[in-house]
């Protein structure tokens, strides 16, 4: 049932609005609405109880275990909501006086200085609402600095294969083209490719580390250097850096430009789809070019840094300071985990990946870069099953919903056939691993008895297996009211 | 361990299962060089209560202040259940709804959402949200591109929201697009058909069109939309969502309505919050669905014919389509476009068009009063909704910096952003203020600017006026 089918004409809640409807008069007639805009008219508990009943269809972190590959789906932490909701955040206006805000500008002045510190560069700006926006800031900044030194012969980005398609995608809005870069045997990047790729024509190199498969880039530091000696920069899709937290800064490893998912790494929360965060980093040749605004302290004041402090700016990329109230949440985290805290990230969430695929292996599911340690994340493929049984990595994640756990994620990175990208996080128990690896076998043993069953899968959902072929054939993006 | 539930028992079998005795050997394929010794600049760690008391500090040093100001950020009323089921772990920790039969709930309130966003906009479709309205309107200039084929240039008149113009410059500069600009009228604050005749014969791929505008002015969008439209332009409407209330949606724009609508949907239950999270709405017509950038849900059926719902024309979108997606964009605003849905429901048809009747009232009332302050004055001629422009014969940093120390931040000071208008302030009363606040805003304002005149109070009220307390 649909909020709009549960409404009845005349319905109001009083309650919500103001007490009078005073007339517009002044407005005239040829600007002003002509018809009602098709919005629910229901009581408040109307509306309470729908959208509580909806919420209870959703699977989310709270509820269940959620070993989404490259999503970093831990623990938001309540307390962190409760400090980003405080009243007096939420009142103040972004184009208030920064003397109305100077507790709101210590916590993100401070939230820059952590920043600057876990990824090792030397400026940070917040602006980003997302990690593609983030993205989209580093790349910006590639191209202007290249510009700032008449360098304009640089059209090409470098992407490996493996990236995530905001990669791509992002290079392109800053008005690149792509190059792509292969990966080797051992799920490293493919140095003799690199090689053989970079030139005068090189913008620079995105690279993940780890990797979307899993692994940590070994060559790293050769791959710097090839694309530093060509002249192109080094930019750090931060999607990953829960697996190295504190314990290896990314400026440490010659990149020139970061962006940090804190609705993963900061364990701000996924909220169905957003909002994210996604500050940047930058090394000293880039910090002329960042994003306004930035957060400055000094003479005891904070103060926003605008364009005209920093003129060579790639600009405002929001209508005001980005989200500031994830940035908050993050703060809030980051202070509970402190320094130590940082570490433990990094360490337990690549005890949790390592020790699920040793299980995972033990139990029989091919692992696909078995030579190789685990990130925070790793590869099972399910190509032998496939072919066994017919039952795709699809499937087997839909089969999952059924045992009470979220997918993996599936098809990502496609350069593995029948993928399951699967990464605990440092949050989870050994106890829920365990139960993991056990409802995964199980799917594997009703997938050789039963393939039927695991291929029309979920059952217990409110839901089957939507046909998402005529979702896009037939669009229906809005429902309209049937006719009287 | 904040947040880390191991114990040592656990740490020591998960080693002994991996076949290693230390964490510190997983580690062991990055090259020790790179291994980080410690974080000089992040402190230790602080328990719940120590950084709940910091952050209570830090917000109650911020305060409360009663605000006028608006300039695309407005404060209203947002019903308690809004926030309260919004917060629900199963909306506000769920991930995006790539699992559908697992994100039923998310995915029919998005299609909820879309449903109410394109009717309120008068459009055919809608997406699930961008990050705010400033790069909303840079992707639907991004979209009018492609749709247009041509050209790559948009016409922006100077009355759209001025930092709104640096987003969408900066966001689609580097693909080649330029944003002409379009001078207003100075008389009356608005973009007129008259000035844009000189951009008849150019190839421009749309018309940007703010109702209200940055000034709170009313646009005569109607003979924008036709001369866009007659000159092979798309128009992009740039809406406040609460306006749509009362305001001529941009789909009953003109002869065949405007082809894109987007805004700033923080009206719909986002607290102020220093800027963030808000929520972008984009909207078109039906012709234009597989242009769209971002996430899109679509009504469908499952196995059993049941009806269900998921993430639709996802070919578009980077993780398919990667270099050839029609955006960059990836995780949006989902919980904010939450709110909106639930914030719109609360408030149904009638709410809304009283929030915006009442807003519009208070601000009304505001001007009237405070153009009887001698020395105060309207600046545009032209009708407005819920926001206008004053001038005083003061600077406006004077007359701001002297009513915050009363508790009153009172407007936007337009001086960086239009100087040739002088002493120009940006003024806003939403539903939220009430006639006292009203009265102390212009007593606050009469004080200021009658000191600075130094004439006795009571003899520079203008005589033909009436109050109308």
């Amino acid at each position: 049932m649909l909020i709009f089918e549960l409404s009845r004409p005349g319905r109001k809640n009083p309650s919500q609005a103001p007490a009078s409807q005073p007339e517009a008069d002044d407005i005239p007639a040829h600007l002003r609405r002509a018809g009602k805009p098709l919005l629910p008219e229901v009581s408040e508990m109307d509306a309470v109880r729908h959208y509580t009943r909806l919420s209870q269809k959703n699977f989310s972190i709270d509820t269940h275990f959620y070993p989404l590959g490259s999503c970093t789906m831990k623990y938001n932490p309540r307390g962190a909501h409760q400090m980003a909701m405080l009243p007096q955040f939420l009142a103040r206006h972004p184009l208030a006086p920064e003397t109305t805000g100077q507790g709101v500008l210590a916590c993100l002045f401070e939230l820059q200085e952590m920043l600057k510190d876990v990824t090792g560069m030397a400026g940070v700006s917040l602006t980003p609402m997302a990690g593609a926006q983030g993205e989209f800031a580093g790349v910006a900044m590639i191209r202007a600095y290249h510009a700032a030194r008449d360098d304009t012969a640089r059209t090409e980005m470098l992407v490996p294969d493996a990236a995530h398609g905001t990669n791509p995608a992002s290079a392109v809005m800053c008005g690149y083209t792509i190059k792509e870069i292969p990966t080797d045997r051992d799920g490293n990047v493919d140095l003799a490719a690199l090689r053989a790729a970079v030139g005068p024509q090189t913008a620079g190199l995105m690279l993940t580390n780890p990797s979307t498969l899993g692994v940590f880039e070994q060559n790293i530091q050769e791959m710097q250097k090839i694309v530093h000696e060509a002249g192109g920069l080094l930019y750090y899709d931060g999607a990953n850096l829960n697996a190295i937290l504190g314990r290896v800064k990314p400026g440490d490893m010659g990149f020139d430009v970061i962006h940090v998912n804190l609705h993963k790494t900061f364990s701000t929360p996924h909220g169905g789809g957003g909002p994210g965060s996604g500050p940047v980093g930058v090394s000293e040749r880039l910090l002329p070019f960042l994003p306004v605004p930035i957060v400055a302290h000094d003479n005891g004041r904070y103060r926003l840094v605008t364009e005209k402090d920093l003129p060579q700016s790639i600009g405002h990329l929001s209508a005001f300071q980005g989200n500031t109230g994830i940035l908050l949440r993050a703060y809030a985290y980051a202070r509970m985990l402190g320094g130590e805290g940082m570490r433990r990230v990094a360490d337990y969430a690549t005890l949790n990946a390592n020790y699920l695929m040793a299980e995972l292996k033990k139990a029989g599911f091919d692992i696909a870069f078995p030579q190789r340690r685990a990130s925070h994340e790793f590869i099972v493929t399910l190509k032998s099953l496939k072919e066994q049984t017919g039952v795709s990595a699809m499937d087997v994640a839909k089969r999952l919903l059924d045992k009470g756990f979220h997918a993996p994620t599936t098809y990502f990175p496609m350069l593995v056939p029948e993928c399951l990208l699967i990464e605990p996080t440092e949050t989870e128990s050994k106890q829920t691993l365990d139960a993991f690896v056990a409802a995964l076998k199980e799917v594997l043993d009703e997938a050789h008895a039963n393939p039927e069953l695991v291929k029309t899968a979920p059952h217990t959902m409110p839901v089957r297996r939507l046909d998402d072929v005529k979702a896009a054939r037939e669009l229906d993006l809005t429902w309209k009211a049937p006719a009287a | 361990m904040p947040f880390i539930p191991h114990t040592e028992e656990d740490i020591q079998s998960m080693l002994k299962a991996i076949g290693t005795d230390s964490i510190e050997n997983l580690f062991d394929e990055i090259p020790p060089a790179l291994r980080a010794d410690k974080l000089e600049h992040v402190p230790e760690a602080m328990n719940e209560m120590a950084i709940g008391r910091l952050m209570q500090e830090r917000a109650e040093q911020d305060g409360r202040y009663l605000n006028f100001i608006g300039a695309g950020a407005y404060e209203h009323h947002i019903p308690a259940a809004v926030w309260q089921i919004a917060g629900r772990g199963e909306f506000y920790s769920a991930y995006t709804p790539y699992q559908a039969e697992a994100s039923q709930g998310t995915l029919q309130l998005l299609y909820e959402f879309q449903t109410m966003m394109a009717s309120l906009t008068g459009m055919d479709v809608s997406n699930a949200s961008m990050y705010d309205g400033a790069s909303a309107l840079a992707e639907a200039v991004l979209m009018a591109v492609r749709a247009h084929k041509s050209s790559r240039r948009i016409l922006v008149p100077a009355c759209v929201h001025p930092i709104w113009q640096q987003v969408a410059d900066a966001l689609v500069k580097n693909q080649g697009i330029e944003l002409v600009p379009v001078p207003y009228c100075t008389g009356g604050g608005d973009a007129v058909a008259e000035s844009l005749k000189r951009f008849e014969g150019g190839d421009f791929a749309a018309l940007v069109i703010q109702q209200p505008n940055f000034f709170g002015v009313l646009e005569e969008v109607d003979e924008l939309t036709n001369w866009a439209h007659a000159h092979n332009m798309l128009v992009i409407g740039a809406v406040n969502p609460v306006s749509l209330g009362l305001l001529k949606a941009p789909g009953q724009w003109g002869g065949r309505g405007a082809d894109i609508a987007v805004g700033e949907g923080q009206p719909l239950g986002a607290p102020l919050s220093s800027g963030g999270p808000y929520f972008g709405f984009l909207c078109c017509k039906q012709a234009l669905a597989r242009q769209m950038p971002g996430r899109m849900v679509g009504r469908t059926v499952d196995l059993d014919g049941k009806t269900g719902y998921c993430l639709t024309l996802q070919a578009r979108e980077q993780h398919i389509r990667r270099a050839k997606a029609t955006s960059n964009i990836c995780t949006n605003q989902g919980l904010m476009a939450t709110t909106a849905a639930i914030h719109l429901s609360l408030l149904g048809q009638s709410g809304l068009e009283r929030v915006a009747a009442a807003c519009h009232a208070n601000t009304r009332l505001l001007v009237e009063q405070a153009c009887l302050i001698a020395g105060v004055e309207r600046v545009f001629s032209e009708p407005f909704f819920h926001e206008a422009v004053l001038t005083f014969d003061m600077p406006v940093a004077d007359v701001l910096r002297a009513m915050e120390a009363q508790g009153i931040l009172g407007g936007l000071d337009l001086t960086p952003y239009y100087p040739e208008l002088g002493n120009a302030l940006l003024v806003c009363a939403t539903e939220t203020k009430t006639a006292e606040d009203i009265r102390k805003f212009v007593e606050n304002l009469e004080r200021i600017v009658s000191r600075h005149n130094s004439g006795p109070a009571c003899t520079r009220l203008k005589p033909t006026a009436t109050s109308k307390w």
